[in-house]
């Protein structure tokens, strides 16, 4: 999550200003209420949102997670309970409640109003969800309508708040600045003036006010709770085990976020994380490692391999499209020879060259290695080409790699890879000893196999993302970035295209091979369907590149983020099963139509999409890396605690 | 313009000794299909020289300078740079030491001013992807030279002071500026600058006067093309005319500004019965006509 915020320089709307304890001087709000009656309706409908959650919802505890119970919520009642909490807390801030003001730096009403849509959408979603499930409103008990409509009377007492954002609201009779659109015309202008004030809530918002001096060690407790909470909220996403608890975690954390980001936190924790950044990377790794430990089975480890198999390849790929600007459509084979060099020398009964079992370095040296020849060979004569013509060629030979696999079986070819029944009977990795495929007790704790697994790959995507920034931040790196911007000024500029783009090729294929190695003995086998261009599962070429993409091009946090959720939401919504490639479709529309830089963007593309009306001040401090660093701080919460999960 | 603060780098002479060819185009035939765009050009560049290239639009200017850069390979003819024949490379012809700059402004517009200058910097440092990764202590000692120096030559165009700013978010002056300053970041025995001046107002086209000949005292020659005539007679040693793919006529201001055949080039032969006496603001009026069209040449390889 980024913020849109305008940079420094602009004149900044005092927002105490606009707030004042008096009916305001500023826009009027979308709805006609004083302001009193207002911040009661609002601050009223969110604590009552909050109490909802520990009513009883609904009669039988036919609907998942157990919403009978008064005295204590269950499952969905928690995002309920979570999201009012929230806007209580907002809406306390924005009245200026001594102790609560740091919520609330930059536009209080407005981010009142998106915690308590997200209230609404979560209770609502789970209210009808009830409703069409167990067939008909009438089983909802008291609680479930009280809820339902404690959400709806949050966000209308919030859309009586007068907005603080920049440019919105309804004009005041008679103001000679009104704006011609926002005031004209009566009824048949009505949703034109209702988006002229919610312009004020969702637009563009003012800088957070400058944070107070604090000690250092206050600063260091923040980056640890948010870390924490981060953490927190991943882990609670990942054991959501119904699809149901899922979309209302999604509704939930979206707005949250975006409530968070308009608030001013976003950009608070980016400060923040920029002058204490080696301890924000420790904690982000620290979480990362703490992340099976908070799990009680095995298959949320699982889940969290396979997200970060799928991150470290996406972090390659991201060099090679990201960072240089080169369209790989057919990326996912790069993973499969390393996965299939593995494979063989894992001393697999089935491999071809039986009885080679290396050691897990050597095996993962050349799986590496593999990618990388692999890589320059297919470079080398693909990368002659540029822009379109690039990407159909690489699309075709990743499809070659996955039909030659497939027909490597002694029968029409040499017997390299035992064709469509590929190479089962991987045995587990030992590490000085120490068998992967063993739980161990460390203490009163159980390490499962893929936590094994899933710490091992926590090292793996260190690696990788050591990689990437070092090599980002670098002479090198900033070729890259030159032949993405213009490739012939570039040339003119000494660089020598054709091999620095080969480079980038050759290092992304390397780190996919380096996760690949790790992936065939995580699944015990390799065979040639998954290494596709599109398909419903995970790693393929289609979704790498959506990872990077949706996540934020040239960041190390983006891809990593869109890995996990293009993870996660197929992997948590089995019902939507046959609509899954829609969806996403739909999704990436829907991104690139308001976000085209990406969740995480850095902080050039977002400058390059939206253009601020005014001259924008300094982007980096010296010595930052080029158009790659997570901007830190816009990886906050869920996205740190990704960075390592 | 902080001429005195530069010290001599490496890549300009020390002591530049003027009349020793740098540059030496030798017949050079540019063809496209059919067309000769460039027919049998011979320039040479001296050391210490400013050298401007003039010619109606569509005259081959840009296509020559191509040529020289290596963006094209000319059909036919020698290219050679201190008496080694040019690679048709760009890359390895900026390592040879001749950079340039483009009619319509190149700039990595989301890269910052710094890091512009940085990638200027490509051929003059040598760190690859091994060194970048290990980060040893030759790889910090490179990047703060190559820093240092990028901001000298921030400093020597007066762009010090938006080193952080992204490209894309300067004023068009200082683009301009700062595409001259990435070339000379390359520290190049020769500068070619195509229409260093289009688009701007007088007041910086008498700043860009500056910059060139502060560029000619650092050691390095230039050759400029462009269209604002008083900008080119006030400021090359030697004028070349281009028309029509060859080179009309060579020689100082003077003979240059005299030649009938470049009058007629520009406006045409005078019909019969014509004034004899044609207004000189008409030929004023013609220049910065001449001067504001730039559209029609593409510098694209």
């Amino acid at each position: 999550m980024t913020d849109t915020d305008i940079t420094p320089g602009t004149p900044d709307v005092p927002v105490e200003a606009t707030t004042a304890r008096t009916e305001p001087a500023g826009p009027r709000p979308l709805l006609p209420l004083p302001l009193t009656a207002a911040r009661a309706l609002t601050l009223a409908g969110a604590v009552a949102t909050a109490a909802s959650a520990w009513l009883s919802w609904t009669w039988t505890s036919a609907f998942p997670g157990d919403l009978t119970v008064t005295g204590y919520p269950g499952g969905l009642q928690w995002e309920t309970f979570a999201a009012g909490l929230l806007t209580a807390l907002f809406a306390l801030s924005g009245y200026g409640v001594r102790g609560l003001r740091w919520l609330t730096p930059a536009d209080p009403h407005g981010a009142t109003l998106l915690a308590a849509l997200g209230g609404l959408a979560t209770t609502w979603y789970t209210v009808i969800a009830i409703a069409t499930e167990l067939g008909g409103l009438a089983n909802l008990t008291t609680g479930g309508w009280i809820a339902a409509v404690a959400s709806l009377l949050a966000v209308l007492g919030a859309l009586a708040l007068p907005p603080t954002g920049i440019g919105g609201g309804l004009p005041r009779r008679g103001d000679p600045d009104a704006r011609p659109d926002a005031d004209s015309g009566a009824g048949a202008n009505a949703v034109q003036r209702a988006l002229a004030a919610l312009r004020g809530y969702l637009g563009r918002r003012p800088a957070p006010r400058p944070a107070a001096p604090a000690p250092i060690a206050v600063h260091y407790l923040v980056i640890l709770a948010v870390v924490a909470l981060g953490l927190g909220v991943f882990t609670y996403g990942i054991d959501a085990n119904y699809g149901e608890l899922f979309v209302g975690y999604l509704l939930t954390t979206c707005f949250a976020l975006w409530a968070a980001q308009r608030a001013g936190l976003l950009t608070r924790f980016a400060e923040l994380n920029n002058r204490h950044r080696a301890w924000t990377t420790t904690l982000a790794f620290l979480a990362a490692v703490a992340f099976p430990l908070t799990q009680s089975n095995d298959h949320d480890a699982n889940v969290g391999v396979n997200i970060l198999i799928f991150a470290t390849v996406a972090l390659g790929l991201n060099i090679v499209v990201g960072l240089t600007g080169l369209l790989d459509l057919g990326y996912v084979a790069f993973l499969g020879v390393g996965a299939y060099a593995a494979a063989l020398v894992s001393g697999s009964p089935y491999s071809p060259v039986h009885g080679t079992a290396f050691p897990f370095w050597a095996a993962a040296l050349v799986g590496a290695a593999a990618a990388l020849v692999f890589g320059v060979l297919i470079g080398a004569p693909t990368l002659r080409l540029r822009g379109d013509y690039l990407a159909i060629v690489t699309l075709g030979f990743g499809e070659i790699f996955r039909i030659a696999v497939q027909n490597l079986d002694g029968t029409s070819g040499p017997d390299v890879t035992n064709g469509p029944n590929g190479i089962p009977q991987i045995p587990d990795l030992s590490i000085f000893g120490f068998n992967l495929g063993n739980p161990h007790t460390i203490g009163s704790i159980t390490l499962g196999r893929f936590a094994n697994y899933y710490l091992l790959m926590v090292i793996a995507t260190v690696i990788v993302i050591a990689v990437f920034s070092r090599a980002a931040d670098s002479r090198i790196g900033r070729a890259w970035v030159a032949i993405r911007e213009d490739e012939t000024a570039a040339l003119a500029m000494g660089i020598n295209g054709f091999r620095v783009k080969l480079t980038a090729f050759a290092l992304g294929a390397a780190l996919a091979g380096l996760a690949g190695t790790v992936s065939a003995h995580v699944t015990y086998n390799v065979v040639p369907d998954p290494y596709q261009f599109a398909g419903p599962v995970a790693p393929n070429s289609a979704f790498l590149l959506a990872a990077v993409v949706l996540g934020g091009m040239g960041t190390i946090g983006g891809p990593i983020l869109g890995a996990a959720l293009l993870y996660l939401i197929p992997e948590k919504l089995q019902f939507l099963q046959n609509y899954r490639l829609l969806a996403f479709g739909l999704a990436l529309v829907l991104i690139m139509r308001f976000r085209p830089e990406g969740i995480i963007a850095n902080r050039r593309r977002q400058l390059e999409f939206h253009e601020p009306d005014d001259a924008p001040g300094p982007v980096a401090t010296p010595g930052t890396a080029i158009g790659t660093t997570t901007d830190p701080g816009e990886a906050t919460g869920p996205a740190s605690a990704q960075a390592g999960a | 313009m902080t001429t005195a603060a530069t010290p001599h780098t490496p890549g300009a002479p020390a002591a530049p000794a003027p009349g020793t060819p740098l540059l030496e185009a030798t017949d050079v035939v540019m063809r496209f299909g059919g067309l000769t765009a460039v027919d049998g050009v011979s320039l040479t560049v001296s050391e210490g020289e400013i050298i401007g290239l003039i010619g109606p639009n569509g005259a081959g200017k840009t296509t020559f300078f191509n040529c020289l850069t290596g963006l094209y390979v000319p059909t036919q003819g020698r290219v050679s740079y201190r008496g080694e024949t040019l690679p048709p490379k760009p890359f390895k012809v900026t390592a040879a030491g001749v950079a340039r700059t483009f009619q319509n402004i190149r700039l990595f517009n989301n890269m910052t001013v710094l890091e512009n200058v940085l990638v200027g910097r490509h051929t003059r440092t040598r760190e690859g992807l091994f060194s970048a990764l290990v980060r040893g202590p030759g790889y910090h000692r490179a990047e703060r030279e190559s820093r240092e120096h990028a901001r000298e030559m921030l400093a020597f165009v007066g762009l010090d002071h938006k080193a952080d700013h992204l490209a894309r978010n300067l004023p068009y002056g200082e683009q301009r500026k700062l595409e001259i300053a990435r070339a000379l970041a390359s520290e190049p025995g020769l500068l070619l600058l195509d229409e260093p001046t289009a688009g701007m107002n007088p007041q910086e086209t008498r700043a860009t006067r500056e910059l060139v000949l502060a560029i000619r005292e650092r050691g390095t020659a230039v050759l400029v093309i462009e269209h604002d005539m008083r900008f080119i007679f006030s400021l090359c040693d030697r004028v070349a005319v281009l028309v029509q793919g060859k080179k009309l006529v060579e020689g100082s201001s003077e003979t240059v500004q005299a030649d009938e055949r470049v009058i007629a080039a520009y406006l045409g032969t005078p019909y019969e019965g014509a004034p004899p006496d044609e207004d000189e603001a008409e030929v004023v009026a013609a220049e910065q006509a001449a001067g504001a069209e730039q559209t029609d040449e593409e510098t694209t390889a």
